[in-house]
């Protein structure tokens, strides 16, 4: 704490309360599991210790409730679509989704012939962040969370929306 | 045995059943009549010189509404004796009925089901016929020839994406 000590009167700091909630948030996005192909294979490569996604705070969740973050990572079928959509409305406000690779963004490799895969996972949830790749490499999926962390820090939770 | 000696063995076995055998490189098969196809399975399956104890495969092909014809394919091996046959039964394209040869091979149950999820073929006799990887409410039989996709899927909508032009 060297630079931060003895620098306040009375251990007060004045600041806006967004900007706190913002910090929270962004630095504690744990993600729910979402391994649905080859994807989540660099996804687990970047949860463990050489790229490291615990240092952003994230932390791998098997619960939909006890998740922010939906990484969908991997070509998301019709049948699964359906499964998606509710696994996010379990999610618990506020959420944020994922998009990792290019069958997960558009539908990638089975574009034109895949009758049985959704064209994008942002068909049937919102989606925050694309990362392409086929499969993105670790450094993608962090950038891609960099990313989501800057949009948390800038959502405003407590104040007015401008009209 | 060899596959003109199996064939030989079912012709005298069950006469005017087996329709057809080819023994030319890359299509030997046996082409049965369909009605026929659940006896000559059991028998191909206990009779001690022949014996496939293992179905390797079982495919569904559709030749297209030109030729209006589907088929089933059948991979059998024998274990014990070390030989195998490929088996064909040939159908109409709609309202295709194959005897079941679940109850003969086991493994049948989920090439069946396979087989009925991505072409139709209705396999009579199966004890739990139902679709096996695509959702159960899913409409039409994606690897038929003139398969077309459906337009919503439980109120998702599945684009149109027309096959791109190349430059020339």
């Amino acid at each position: 704490m060297g630079l931060l000590e003895h620098k306040f009167n009375d251990n007060l700091v004045v600041g806006k309360i967004d900007n706190l909630i913002g910090w929270a948030r962004s630095n504690s996005p744990w993600y729910f599991q979402f391994g649905l192909a080859c994807c989540a294979i660099e996804m687990m490569s970047t949860a463990a210790s050489r790229y490291d996604f615990d240092r952003f705070g994230a932390m791998p969740r098997s619960s939909p409730r006890q998740a922010d973050v939906m990484i969908v990572a991997g070509t998301v079928t019709m049948k699964m679509g359906l499964r998606v959509r509710r696994l996010w409305e379990q999610m618990a406000d506020p959420k944020y989704v994922l998009s990792m690779g290019s069958c997960a963004s558009s539908g990638g490799p089975y574009w034109q012939h895949g009758y049985h895969v959704l064209k994008g996972v942002d068909l049937v949830v919102p989606v925050d962040v694309y990362v392409p790749g086929c499969p993105p490499r670790p450094e993608a999926l962090l950038e891609g969370l960099m990313k989501l962390q800057e949009k948390m820090k800038k959502e405003k939770t407590l104040a007015k929306l401008a009209e | 045995m060899t596959r003109q000696e199996i064939y030989d063995r079912l012709l005298a076995q069950f006469g005017e059943s087996v329709v057809a055998f080819s023994n030319e490189p890359f299509t030997q098969f046996i082409v049965i009549d369909t009605p026929a196809w659940y006896h000559i399975a059991q028998y191909l399956k206990t009779d001690p010189d022949l014996y496939f104890d293992s179905l390797m495969c079982v495919t569904g092909m559709d030749l297209g509404p030109k030729k209006e014809s589907m088929e089933v394919v059948y991979d059998l091996f024998s274990m014990r004796h070390r030989h195998k046959i490929t088996i064909k039964v040939v159908g109409p394209r709609e309202d295709f009925h194959v005897p079941s040869v679940e109850s003969i091979w086991r493994v049948a149950d989920w090439h069946e089901r396979e087989v009925y999820d991505m072409f139709g073929i209705l396999f009579d006799g199966h004890r739990h016929l139902k679709r096996l990887l695509l959702p159960e409410d899913w409409e039409g039989y994606p690897l038929r020839k003139d398969y077309q996709v459906q337009e919503y899927y439980h109120g998702i909508r599945v684009p149109k994406i027309k096959p791109k032009k190349l430059a020339p």
